[in-house]
């Protein structure tokens, strides 16, 4: 909300600059946004930083208020004329313009009553009024048309107050002007930009705001007056009130206006609208604004005539729930159907308004209107919420009662909005108003204890002090045996009546007015509670670290995807792999294609690779997150999964002797089980193996699943080459790996034995086995670990060769093999048995030969 | 025959001063001192000599051993500095070639954050907690005090699910309830925990929002801790966060889920709070949102709220990630760009 300080002032006497009470405002929690100057300088206040405004400054000795005495015709043009102006100086002075709302004065000789405008003497900066963009320039004397003119009548626009430069500032009399009088006094000001939090409703208007001021800086509030001058008939004879919905309209009040004339508001009304970025229509429609922003208190103006026509006599306002199929055409042109909750004023010939939203547009203020019935009333927020979401439809009304305004503010926004269409419109004021006020609100009084507030504050202060921070917010307080009574004052709806929850509330006002700052900082001396092991976090952690440490780079994807592209995960005229259970759908999803939550992350995983591949030769990832199984429970399983993706070349390029021309290998499936097994290793998980996969999105045959004590953990290998396509990835092969994070939490050891450091000396000799093409490498490498026996102490396959001269259909394993006694020096003759041993079960049981 | 030895002693100790590099130094001591060596052969033909010349013989040859054992050693020690000295010299290599690049990994700025964050507050006594990313509406939000059509709701697009009670958690504060009932022991335990996790909001993806970011959340409870200790909480973690002598601003505020409520602005650190553009110059970021646990919360959680009270921070990560390392858009965080995440 733009809060003018000008108008807060006719309210509190602020006695400290803008800029640091905007800091205190922020500080309480009516967070300042903005501060925008018209005319006077941002002052510098010690301590405190802010945006610098580049703002103009109107000085004080050149631009000044004036009389406009005379408005006479340029002798030599007719989009000119001259206007006479008293600002102050000995001789009146001729000021050539051609500001289109002074020309209807012209030839009336001296102008009454006064109009006052903003005058600019030579030398005077000020915006240019022509130019497009925005330019200060100063003032300068020159001829127009034959007249010397150095000085002139400002717009707003010249004066930076706003865009407009049809006409210039025309001030309506008031007994405080004084010609010659800095223009700063009169039309200066800052706009505070306040955003309120949703428990400030209190706060939603000017008076609101002024009660924070006061309170945060200790001062008085100076309330206006909410008598009214009503010597017309008893409003009761004229119009009657049926509430049928106590609920959802707990207070109703009208008061009438007869023979008045609606016309445009005077000046000081109309700028304070702009002010706050309002539009000025007519008198009537002004103050019902006005009394908005003022009071927090919404009216609304019916045509009184038009009510007579329809009800055939004196009306009976009804506020009920709408008929089936009833509708209504608002203010704003559109005919709407009325959802079953949203609350009508209404009269017996049908509707008339949506309560505490909009108008109709059949009884509203017009040119004509002579007689103006103002309603101010209580809706319940919740309702209003409803309809507003249901009407999309946003107004000054709906943001207030949607909010909440305490029922006790109707009388005041009647009394103070009729008597001001009175001023300003003139005619007579019914006698009395008539008020239903079906269902009041709750008084609420909380006790407070002393011992209370320091206890959950941490702070020592005196119950007096307590009560007087509250008092300055207007509660009304009782202090008995260091317990404070507090009564809520009646524009709040925000303290509960439960007793701790309406502790609380206080708590934060008396919090709120001495100040945050005066809480001091203490170190938690409360009992610590026992600290638990947490070994989910510490194996995703060890994971992470682990997959950096081997040269992967962790990936956090979005957890969002959509059926078809996981669908795209399972090749033509295949069985889908993945997880057998529903999906998380949302409802309302940002984009179509995320409208569920991920089965898998391979879909992610492949996505990121695609993207990267333009400017990635090797992309090593991994990415640990959730997949959203939804099963028969009403929150879906959320396990914890590893995905890990290789492709590209599996060194960068270097211009090392023998890698010239950066022709580096491709990674393959080998690198992949590496990344898999270093990462098993670190976790001393032993006891592992593998056994052909069966998940359709891998290549067939180069494709595994990893199995933690014969139990399956995940599958990994090359991406099936027509899925890889799918995700554009057709260029390089794509190995990747989805594993269940729990498993490897359930498998890990956390307590290890480690191996003694043996100090015999150990015998290393080759051997190359030919055996049949099928046979498993790790079948063979059992063999020989079975047959070596204790002595062997490492097996490492160094070489598999096929071709020339090992026979078609067969294959050369060669393997370096350690002998080591751990307890003796191993004799040569030992070593021979061993490898003797080794050669003839592998003979015996593989078919193997000896390759010479 | 000591005119052998003389021969011999001349011979090699002439082919001893032509050596120049160790692979000739080592072929010389073969040659001479090795055991099928000039000297050695000497020894082998005392047997044949008279034995009255066997002696002085022997003596002359042992001599000629040390003697050439001596001048190889001096030779050696000579090539050695010799080599040396040249390598010093010629063996100079193009410093300016490119490196051989070692294969890196790293984490997720998000990730390397959140550590930070856990580090902090583990050493403050808070554990992590980890909870629901769908959440039951009445958790997200009845539970921690916004009933159905309460104004606050409004300040966080939902995403909802096809089960109306079921949504994606828009913030870890739900995870407070469960923590309580988890581990509060029916309202009679103390809890200290941190709540970290994704959370997910319906909004349009720009440069600064996002449909998925990460919170975490802070969560304490006993039976005397008091809004003074959430201040002296909160400052202790941004002087480790930032600054051993970060400034800290409290601000009241308004979260449906804490009474008092206050937001936390830190000295901005990218200007040393004296204004710039990331502060908008006003010399403050803001940093965290917390306050003193709403009573109706500590009730839905357990506890009774006249005996128990505690206090409750959330955080951004990813907004002080991007804060620190000048990240303009929050959009890098899920597009895995590797460009991007090599930078960390
Ligand atoms: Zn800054």
């Amino acid at each position: 909300m733009l809060v003018p300080i000008s108008w807060i002032k006719d309210y509190v006497d602020i006695d400290i600059p803008v800029e640091l009470l905007a800091e205190k405002l922020t500080v309480a929690g009516l967070e300042v946004a903005h501060l925008r100057y018209i005319g006077l300088p941002q002052a510098d206040v010690p301590g405190l930083r802010m945006p610098r405004s580049d703002h103009l400054v109107w000085d004080r000795e050149k631009l000044l208020l004036a009389r406009v005495v005379e408005v006479k015709a340029h002798p030599n043009a007719d989009k000119l004329v001259l206007a006479m102006v008293d600002y102050g100086g000995e001789e009146l002075e001729q000021c050539v313009t051609g500001a289109s709302n002074l020309f209807k004065y012209q030839g009336q000789g001296e102008i009454n009553p006064p109009i006052w405008g903003a005058f600019a003497m030579e030398g005077a900066r000020v915006w240019d009024g022509h130019s497009d963009k925005p330019r200060q320039m100063t003032l300068k004397g020159k001829e127009l048309r034959g007249i010397y003119n150095k000085s002139m009548v400002c717009s707003e626009k010249e004066l930076g107050i706003s865009e407009e430069h049809e006409g210039v500032i025309i001030l309506d009399h008031e007994e405080r002007y004084v010609a010659g009088a800095p223009l700063a006094e009169i039309l200066g000001d800052v706009i505070l930009d306040i955003e309120f939090t949703p428990n400030l409703a209190r706060c939603f208007s000017m008076i609101g705001v002024a009660r924070e001021v006061a309170a945060i800086l200790g001062l008085e509030m100076r309330y206006p007056s909410f008598e009214f001058l009503a010597e017309g008939d008893p409003i009761e004879e004229q119009v009657k009130i049926d509430i049928r919905e106590p609920e959802l309209n707990p207070r109703f009040t009208l008061t009438l206006l007869r023979d008045t004339e609606v016309k445009p508001s005077p000046f000081w009304m109309r700028h304070r609208l702009r002010l706050i970025g309002q539009r000025p229509r007519n008198n009537i429609v002004d103050v019902t604004n006005y009394i908005t922003f003022e009071l927090g208190q919404p009216l609304h103006a019916f045509d009184y005539d038009k009510l007579l026509n329809r009800a055939g006599g004196p009306p009976t306002i009804i506020t009920r729930l709408p008929e089936a199929g009833e509708r209504l055409e608002t203010l704003d042109g559109l005919a709407r159907d009325l959802g079953e909750e949203t609350i009508l004023v209404a009269d017996t010939a049908g509707a008339l308004a949506i309560g505490g939203v909009i108008g109709g547009g059949e009884t509203e203020i017009s040119e004509n209107t002579r007689n103006v019935l103002l309603e101010a009333a209580a809706w319940n927020n919740i309702s209003v919420r409803k309809t507003i979401k249901q009407q999309r439809i946003h107004t000054e009304a709906s943001a207030r009662f949607s909010r909440g305004v305490h029922p006790s503010q109707s009388i005041l926004g009647s009394s103070r909005g009729i008597e001001l269409m009175r001023q300003l419109g003139g005619g007579t004021v019914a006698a009395g108003l008539v008020d239903a006020y079906p269902a009041p609100p709750q008084t609420v009084t909380v006790a407070l204890p002393i011992e209370r507030i320091n206890a959950l504050l941490g702070m020592d202060i005196e119950t007096d002090q307590a009560a007087e921070a509250l008092r300055r917010l207007e509660f009304e307080t009782r202090i008995d045996d260091d317990v404070i009574h507090a009564t809520a004052p009646d524009h709040r709806l925000d303290i509960s009546a439960d007793p701790i929850v309406g502790q609380a509330d206080l708590l934060e006002e008396i919090a709120r007015v001495l100040g945050y700052d005066r809480i001091p900082e203490t170190i938690m001396a409360d009992e610590m509670p026992p600290q638990r092991e947490n070994p989910g976090v510490f194996i995703e952690e060890r994971v992470r670290d682990i997959l950096a440490g081997l040269g992967l780079y962790e990936v956090i994807n979005y957890r969002f995807s959509n059926r078809e592209t996981e669908a795209m995960l399972t090749p033509d005229g295949a069985a889908s792999s993945l997880p057998d259970a529903e999906y998380v759908e949302i409802v309302n999803p940002a984009a179509s294609d995320r409208d569920v939550l991920r089965h898998t992350l391979m879909t992610n995983m492949l996505e990121t690779a695609a993207n990267n591949a333009r400017y990635q030769r090797t992309q090593q990832v991994f990415e640990i997150g959730k997949v959203y199984l939804q099963r028969d429970e009403v929150l879906p399983e959320e396990p914890l999964r590893l995905g890990i993706l290789l492709t590209g070349a599996r060194d960068q390029p270097t211009w090392r002797v023998g890698d010239a021309g950066g022709a580096a290998d491709a990674l393959d499936f080998y690198d992949l089980k590496g990344v898999i097994e270093s990462l098993l290793e670190a976790l001393h998980i032993d006891d592992f193996s593998y056994e052909r996969a069966t998940h359709s999105s891998f290549h067939p045959g180069r494709s595994a699943n990893l199995l933690l004590r014969r139990a399956p953990v995940g599958a990994f290998g090359e991406i099936h080459p027509q899925v890889a396509q799918r995700f554009r990835l057709a260029d390089s092969k794509v190995f990747y790996a989805e594993l269940e994070v729990a498993r490897l939490l359930q498998y890990q050891q956390r307590l290890h034995k480690i191996e003694p450091l043996l100090t015999t000396p150990a015998i290393l000799e080759d051997i190359a086995l030919i055996v049949d093409a099928n046979v498993a490498a790790h079948e063979v490498e059992r063999v020989i670990r079975q047959a070596g026996g204790r002595l062997l102490k490492d097996v490492t396959l160094f070489d598999v060769y096929t071709g020339d001269p090992v026979p078609p259909g067969k294959k050369s394993l060669a393997y370096s093999l350690t002998y080591q006694d751990p307890e003796r020096t191993l004799t040569d003759k030992n070593a021979a048995r061993a490898r003797k041993k080794i050669i003839g079960a592998a003979r015996r049981r593989l078919r193997a030969e000896l390759r010479s | 025959m000591s005119q052998t030895v003389e021969v011999l002693r001349n011979q090699a100790l002439d082919a001893l001063q032509k050596t120049t590099t160790s692979d000739e130094l080592v072929q010389w001591r073969s040659r001479y001192l090795g055991r099928k060596g000039a000297v050695g052969a000497l020894f082998g033909t005392i047997g044949k000599l008279p034995a009255e010349e066997r002696a002085a013989f022997g003596q002359g040859v042992n001599a000629l051993q040390s003697e050439l054992r001596k001048a190889f050693e001096e030779r050696e020690q000579l090539i050695r500095e010799q080599v040396l000295a040249q390598d010093l010299e010629e063996g100079e290599i193009d410093i300016t070639l490119p490196a051989y690049p070692r294969q890196m990994g790293g984490l997720h700025p998000a990730t390397r954050t959140h550590r930070e964050f856990q580090s902090i507050w583990a050493e403050m006594g808070f554990q992590v907690y980890q909870s629901h990313d769908v959440e039951e509406d009445d958790f997200n939000f009845t539970l921690l005090n916004l009933p159905p059509h309460h104004p606050a709701r409004d300040m966080q697009d939902t995403f909802y699910t096809t089960n109306p009670r079921v949504l994606l958690r828009t913030h870890t504060s739900p995870g407070q309830i469960r923590a309580m009932r988890e581990l509060g022991g029916g309202g009679s335990k103390p809890i200290r925990v941190i709540l970290p996790g994704m959370c997910y909001r319906q909004e349009q993806v720009t440069a600064r929002s996002e449909i998925q970011f990460t919170q975490v959340e802070g969560l304490a409870i006993g039976r005397n801790i008091r809004m003074s200790d959430l201040k002296g909480t909160i400052s202790e973690f941004a002087k480790r966060m930032f600054k051993a002598d970060a400034k800290v601003r409290y601000r009241a505020s308004y979260f449906p889920f804490t009474e008092p409520s206050m937001e936390v602005d830190v000295e901005c650190f990218l200007c040393g709070g004296e204004g710039c553009r990331v502060c908008k110059y006003t010399g403050w970021l803001e940093i965290a949102g917390s306050g003193m646990v709403h009573p109706t919360v500590l009730r839905n959680g357990g506890y009774d709220p006249s005996l128990w009270s505690g206090f409750a921070f959330g955080m951004g990560p990813e907004r002080i990630t991007m804060l620190k390392h000048g990240i303009q858009d929050i959009r890098y965080f899920w597009g895995n760009d590797l460009r991007f995440l090599k930078q960390f």
